[in-house]
């Protein structure tokens, strides 16, 4: 569905130019839910935008549902790091945006139907006709997502999508977003920094190094049966074996780069995702 | 209760205050009508009127006040091409003012927004329009006298309803009052953030949707801080334009009033423009204020 | 006297007879040297409340005051760390925070103020990118040059909106540490606005949930005596932390749980499908009314496979 090769990103600065991300290689089977994980300023929201098409892309391939990928479209449903709402609409209005352009075909009532099935899901069915400025930092937040739910995207990309709410709302929905996940078979690739969400969620954790040249550090299959529920997952001993190799690699290896180390070994999950791509990893070749 | 919690005493007082100081000096400097009684070559006794003061021409505020009384009074009258009511020259002044300004609105808001989104048309316009901006209004009046020196549109009567002077008169307010809104506009649509036009994007809104959804309402705020300010402009400049071309109008009333030596009526016409002026900048400043979005 | 006192204070928005009623009955004191956490939900008040107490927004009954004094607007003497950073988007990391500084501290050398800026960039390790604008930032280093220009101005007391919640576990918890540390040593006052009840136990001296009744209440302080500096795995064992976390939460739950809306609203997906706007110029469109739909895509299926 979605294939990274070998991405890179680079900034042109003053002081010449400064590669952000380097050498990122990835590939999402169709329906597959990945989510991304790095310490602030790695570079994840970066490669999220690159593949909404948002930002170029420095040097690298990106193909996506068998074509090479071209700019930004509503295919790829996106919710922003901060909430980017138009503040001059409500936020059914900013919802309606989106959902009178890929709907076009649709009667006016299921288009406004549409629109409001989202809002109250996330919540805010009460604020529905509030503008931004009136809202909390988590309600605007909340109107992102339901922006980007509302045009079920052939892939989602969600940057940080659940930072600023409480646990509680965040429970209910991460179950939202994975129900929309199952029904529509949406290709998912999420920014989160909390370690429990990536593997309730995800199929797969791919964990970035440290910034500057950020690259693909390790990648975690999370071997949960689905539908997940949460409280048996919180129960599994494989959980805790999950998230102690998260955390591990958070805290103490987030900075080894495996292409500068000449004993990295990748994991299986990661060696797996090596071999996919034509080129020999840089330490192999060495 | 809230009305006056909101507008303290002090605000009342205080210009009040200020405008008696102003008027004071104005007192002071202005002349006064001293009459004297002389006896003349025959014997007779004759009043002798002479004005004394700093300024003697200057009429006093009193002066001023019984000479304009019936412009402010019969505001509406119309005696003469040339002798109106106060208002009805300001309605007249207006009305040239509105349509000038619209041709600016019409033309500078587009150029703006070109200005804005194209660095290519920037580059190109940049110079020409740097150099054009502080032309002052004096200058134009008579290029728009050649260049629309064949307009005539004349009525029924055969008598002219716009000629060369009405089209040059629209022309200067136009092209004077435009500067503002069009770098005001290009500014805002330059400063609109980078977020929003990234929603559209990833919408695929088309170009036109984008227009009107995102930037038109992005840039509102600055295109309305332009608008105001070309009102201003637009405002000054119909002055020297009845002035140059003999409208009837503020302006053209004020230099007839000259020319008849009448000064107690530039007073009066000083302060009409004045207070116009201030009452259109408080009604733009209101409307901009509506459009402030959060 | 405490420090900071708001007596039955309430806040809507909203013109009459479309208002809502935001806060009710708020009665908080706050003692100079504390360090006090509120905890709440999403969009139950937290921001309107701390924007109390910074002076941006009035209450509408009762007053928020300061050493005794209504509070009529913001001041120096009052940091805040704002939930979405407000950083100059002209001025850079370094320029973003010395112009706090140098207003805070006009009576110090341009040296010390440079050496002062340096401290606080380098405390929320941002020193590599001092020279970067705000838009050359990810979102969580924009959030900790915010946090870091108010910590550099050293206010009297400090204002935290949820300052933490774009960041990364680790980065959090260095973040915590390091305030927990200012807070003990310079002995300022905090108040910290968070959702994490873990977060709230681990640094707070006094943990207030804002029960997200309609309008939102203060709910009882709940004192941590635990002793600092704590160390957050060993917490995690530690009996007294397990209480006050179950307490806490079973508060907040309670609360919601209380004023969840027993109406339920019956709302339907409409069953319909996103069109490719890749061809919105082509034909296809025209050839098809109305839109695409789920039911036909299945019906499809079924006929091939039959
Ligand atoms: N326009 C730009 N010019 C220069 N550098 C930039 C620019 N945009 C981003 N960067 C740099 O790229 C790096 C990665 O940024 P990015 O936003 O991808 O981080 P992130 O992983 O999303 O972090 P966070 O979790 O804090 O949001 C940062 O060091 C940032 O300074
Ligand atoms: N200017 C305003 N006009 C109208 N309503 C407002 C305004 N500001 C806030 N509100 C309402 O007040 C309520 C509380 O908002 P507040 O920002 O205090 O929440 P919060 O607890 O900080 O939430 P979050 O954690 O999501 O930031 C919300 O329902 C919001 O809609
Ligand atoms: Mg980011
Ligand atoms: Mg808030």
């Amino acid at each position: 569905m979605l294939e990274l090769d070998r991405l890179w990103k680079t900034y042109d600065t003053p002081k010449g130019p400064a590669t952000i991300v380097k050498n990122f290689n990835l590939k999402l089977k169709e329906g597959e839910f990945a989510t991304l994980i790095g310490h602030s300023g790695c570079g994840k929201s970066t490669v999220l935008m690159m593949v909404a098409g948002l930002s170029d892309l420095s040097k690298g391939n990106m193909i996506l549902a068998g074509r090479e990928a071209s700019g930004p479209g509503p295919d790829r449903g996106i919710v922003f790091q901060s909430p980017c709402l138009l503040p001059w609409m409500t936020a059914y209005e900013n919802v309606m945006l989106g959902v009178n352009q890929v709907y076009f075909t649709a009667s006016k009532a299921e288009r406004r139907q549409m629109a409001e099935y989202y809002l109250t899901i996330v919540g805010l069915g009460d604020a529905m006709h509030k503008h931004p400025g009136e809202l909390s930092q988590g309600m605007r937040q909340r109107v992102g997502i339901a922006r980007a739910f509302a045009l079920q995207p052939k892939m989602l990309l969600l940057d940080e999508p659940f930072g600023m709410l409480d646990s509680l709302t965040r429970y209910e929905l991460q179950e939202v977003l994975l129900e929309l996940w199952r029904r529509n078979r949406i290709t998912t690739l999420m920014v989160t920094h909390d370690v429990d969400e990536a593997i309730f969620l995800s199929d797969r954790v791919v964990m970035m190094t440290d910034g500057p040249e950020a690259e693909v550090g390790d990648i975690l299959k999370i071997p949960f049966e689905r539908p997940r529920n949460r409280k048996e997952i919180m129960e599994d001993p494989r959980y805790y074996e999950l998230r102690e190799h998260l955390i591990t690699f958070l805290n103490d290896r987030s900075h080894i780069r495996p292409s500068r180390e000449p004993q990295f070994k990748p994991s299986p999950d990661m060696a797996a995702e090596l071999a996919a791509h034509a080129f020999p990893f840089p330490t192999a070749a060495a | 209760m809230h009305l006056i919690q909101r507008f303290k005493l002090d605000s009342i007082f205080l210009p009040l205050g200020a405008i008696l100081v102003t008027c004071f000096f104005w007192y002071v400097i202005a002349g006064k009508s001293v009459i004297t009684e002389k006896v003349d070559d025959f014997g007779d006794k004759i009043k002798v009127t002479k004005r004394e003061g700093l300024s003697a021409d200057l009429p006093t505020p009193v002066e001023t006040w019984t000479a304009s009384k019936l412009y402010i009074t019969e505001p509406f009258a119309k005696r003469g091409e040339l002798d109106q009511g106060i208002l009805r020259f300001t309605w007249m002044s207006l009305v040239l003012v509105a349509q000038g300004y619209a041709i600016a609105l019409i033309i500078g808001t587009p150029i703006g927004f070109f200005l804005g989104l194209s660095k290519k048309f920037t580059t190109a316009f940049d110079p020409i329009i740097q150099v054009l901006r502080p032309v002052s209004p004096l200058a134009w009046l008579p290029l728009g006298m050649i260049l629309f020196s064949g307009v005539k549109i004349v009525n029924g009567d055969g008598r002219t309803t716009f000629g060369a002077s009405d089209a040059a008169a629209l022309f200067t307010i136009a092209i004077c009052a435009m500067w503002p809104t069009v770098m005001n506009t290009a500014v805002g649509v330059r400063a609109v953030p980078q977020d929003y036009l990234n929603v559209a994007k990833v919408l695929k809104l088309s170009k036109w949707k984008t227009l009107w959804k995102v930037l038109v309402p992005a840039t509102l705020p600055y295109m309305f801080t332009g608008f105001r300010l070309s009102l201003g402009i637009a405002w000054l400049v119909i002055v020297a334009v009845e002035m140059l071309t003999g409208m009837p109008g503020v302006g053209g009333f004020l230099w007839q009033q000259y020319n008849a030596n009448s000064y107690a009526h530039i007073i009066l016409c000083i302060l009409t423009i004045g207070v116009v002026g201030y009452v259109l900048d408080r009604l733009m400043s209101a409307i901009e204020s509506r459009f402030k979005t959060a | 006297m405490p420090l900071i006192e708001i007596k039955g204070a309430s806040k809507g928005f909203g013109p009459p007879g479309n208002r809502t009623e935001v806060l009710k009955n708020i009665n908080l004191s706050v003692e100079e040297g504390e360090f006090v956490v509120i905890v709440g939900y999403s969009g139950s008040g937290k921001s309107t409340l701390i924007n109390m107490i910074s002076g941006l927004v009035k209450p509408d009954t009762g007053t928020a005051s300061i050493s005794g004094e209504v509070i009529t607007g913001p001041g120096p003497d009052r940091g805040l760390v704002f939930q979405n950073y407000s950083l100059l988007p002209w001025l850079n990391v370094e320029e973003n925070i010395a112009l706090a500084v140098d207003e805070v501290f006009k009576d110090w050398t341009p040296e010390q103020r440079k050496a002062h800026v340096a401290k606080y960039i380098a405390m929320v390790k941002l020193t590599p990118a001092a020279h970067k604008l705000p838009k050359e930032l990810s979102g969580g280093m924009r959030q900790r040059v915010s946090v870091a220009r108010t910590l550099a101005m050293q206010p009297k007391v400090l204002l935290m909106d949820e300052p933490l919640s774009a960041l990364d576990a680790l980065t959090r918890a260095q973040l915590q540490d390091e305030i927990a540390d200012i807070w003990l040593n310079n002995k300022t006052t905090v108040i910290w606005i968070t959702n994490d009840p873990d977060e709230a136990i681990l640094v707070a001296d006094k943990v207030i949930p804002l029960l997200p009744t309609s309008p939102a209440t203060l709910g009882e302080p709940m004192i941590v005596d635990m002793e600092r500096p704590r160390d957050r795995k060993a917490i995690n064992h530690d009996a007294r932390f397990k209480k006050l976390r179950t307490q806490l939460i079973t508060t907040l739950l309670d609360a919601k749980g209380r004023t969840k809306v027993k109406a339920s609203v019956k709302i339907t997906l409409p069953d319909i499908l996103p069109e490719d706007l890749n061809y919105v110029n082509s034909l296809q469109f025209l050839n098809r009314s109305g839109p695409k739909r789920r039911s036909d895509k299945n019906r499809e299926e079924v006929e091939v496979a039959a």
